[in-house]
């Protein structure tokens, strides 16, 4: 028997089964929250979760609204200032992978949560950067998780928030960051990777029910696929109890 | 050594139009209650730095205290838009707002060279990104060592530091734990500094020699303001009030309903409104 689920679900377990048990992973609200999470409560028991509020090996039983509300601080192992967060733990690369979700996107994992429009005459003044453009460089590896759409994935970005591959693709090497960048793009349709040549992120999963054509048609640039595109596997009974349960719960618990 | 002093009388002494302000607390911790005070008090053309403005400078912006905003993330967690910061950048209303725009390593190396009485802080960071291109405070040096680029910014030194503790003793030596954000560095980088505490205590009972006490002599005022944190949280005492926050959105979104929020729940009232969201300590 099929089991019903939402694209966002299919998108937040997609994101969880890319989390490792052995990983130690810098956290962004939102999204990212859900699907570490999720990873933690399903096949990565022991992943350890930071969030930059100072919080190390945090194991929420209600994801947080904040990224430092209380509940992150009373179930980690220990809390550490803000400053030593940045700079030891970040800047002196003990993350292996840092999560990440945006306003906007383009088709080398550039994002952009600052502004839509000239920086100094915005349209729409966005949140800004906070954590990420540091997160993206530092971490080892950057796994990023956002809906598709129009809007979202665009062809050029506005504003560089936290570099990806770079502009064209070639910009993260040339500045000589060591680290992989964006590795992998988990949407509510299909899992992007990047091409080992070019950088461009590639379609390289669809998820079930899902055609080419919608992926086209919700994305900004024209998007390559890989030469073998596989089905993403659906999410299974148990994915779904646990996600459902923790939203549940976090439901209750923030009222409003 | 820190004075025990009132609310409206500390902040009359020490905050002063066109100061540079920073009231810290990462999530915990926020020092409403003196935001509020500032508020009533009609404080003008402050610089506000703050890495989350969070809702406390969406209202201090909102009612029209500030020229100025360094900041590193403004928005509402987990909700969305600071709408009143928004309509300050958007439409310079109730006036023009400046923005000095960072990363939150940035800001949080930026306290800590304050705090350390050096002119600038130094970082891996800001690779491969626009905000240096719309922030000339931005720069770079070459390490002498390893010829390696870094990122740089100037410290962060505020007229005034704000931040809210969990409890001080009667000596005035202050004490907070849990998510402890860059509050001691904000101190120590202040010329002069405003502490509001949950309550006084004969013995801080500081759980370890370790926890985050910051001496005395460290502290211009400390002022007893229980609750004074909410809708943030007082580690302890009581939890992050997360309904608020999702309400605040509404009530933010419009002109009129912020007034008119404000006028009622904050020009009408005093610190002592603060008192109903203060929770018992957790007997230790």
């Amino acid at each position: 028997m099929s089991l019903s689920y939402s694209p966002n679900e299919m998108m937040t377990v997609a994101a969880a089964r890319a989390l490792r048990n052995e990983d130690v992973c810098f956290v962004g609200i939102g999204a990212p929250s859900a699907a570490c999470n999720l990873a933690r409560m399903t096949h990565a028991p022991q992943i350890t979760l930071i969030y930059e509020s100072g919080t190390i090996a945090t194991k929420p039983n209600v994801l947080p609204l904040s990224i430092g509300d209380g509940e992150l601080c009373d179930t980690a192992l220990t809390t550490v200032p803000v400053p030593e967060m940045f700079r030891y733990w970040l800047q002196g690369g003990r993350m292996t992978v840092g999560f990440l979700g945006g306003a906007q996107i383009d088709r080398f994992a550039n994002l952009n949560t600052t502004v839509v429009g000239d920086y100094h005459k915005p349209k729409v003044r966005l949140p800004g950067g906070g954590g990420a453009p540091e997160i993206a460089t530092n971490c080892h590896e950057i796994f990023i998780i956002m809906a598709m759409g129009k809007r979202a994935f665009v062809d050029k970005l506005p504003f560089i928030t936290s570099m990806g591959h770079g502009p064209t693709g070639r910009e993260r090497r040339a500045l000589g960051v060591k680290s992989k960048g964006p590795t992998r793009l988990i949407t509510d349709l299909c899992l992007f990777e990047p091409d080992p040549e070019t950088q461009e992120m590639t379609v390289v999963s669809i998820h079930p029910g899902v055609t080419r054509e919608q992926i086209i048609e919700n994305c900004g640039w024209t998007p390559s696929f890989a030469a073998h595109v596989v089905e993403t596997r659906a999410p299974d009974a148990k994915e779904l109890e646990v996600l459902r349960d923790i939203q549940a719960r976090t439901k209750a618990a923030h009222g409003g | 050594m820190a004075k025990f002093l009132d609310l409206a009388t500390a902040v009359a002494e020490m905050v002063h139009d066109g100061d540079v302000l920073a009231l810290e607390g990462f999530t915990h911790l926020i020092p409403f209650a003196a935001g509020h005070e500032i508020i009533r008090q009609k404080r003008r053309d402050l610089t506000l730095v703050r890495m989350t403005p969070d809702l406390i400078y969406d209202q201090m912006i909102g009612m029209g205290c500030a020229s100025k905003l360094v900041f590193s993330w403004g928005g509402n967690p987990g909700v969305g838009s600071t709408h009143r910061i928004r309509d300050a950048v958007e439409n310079q209303w109730p006036r023009p707002l400046a923005l000095e725009e960072h990363s939150h390593a940035a800001m949080a190396n930026a306290y800590e060279a304050g705090a350390a009485n050096l002119p600038f802080a130094m970082l891996r960071g800001y690779i491969g990104v626009d905000l240096p291109k719309v922030n000339p405070q931005i720069r770079k040096i070459t390490c002498p060592y390893t010829g390696e680029e870094l990122a740089t910014v100037p410290a962060i030194r505020p007229d005034v530091g704000v931040i809210h503790a969990l409890r001080a003793d009667r000596e005035g030596n202050v004490l907070l734990e849990g998510i402890t954000g860059c509050q001691k560095e904000v101190v120590l980088a202040s010329k002069r500094t405003i502490v509001t505490v949950e309550e006084i205590v004969d013995d801080l009972r500081a759980p370890s020699p370790n926890s985050v006490i910051l001496p005395s002599w460290t502290i211009g005022a400390v002022v007893a303001v229980p609750g004074g944190a909410h809708p943030s949280y007082a580690h302890g005492y009581y939890t992050r009030d997360n309904s608020y926050y999702i309400a605040w959105d509404k009530i933010s979104r419009e002109r009129e309903t912020f007034l008119a929020w404000m006028e009622e729940n904050v020009m009408n009232k005093g610190p002592d409104a603060f008192a109903v969201h203060a929770g018992r300590r957790a007997a230790s």
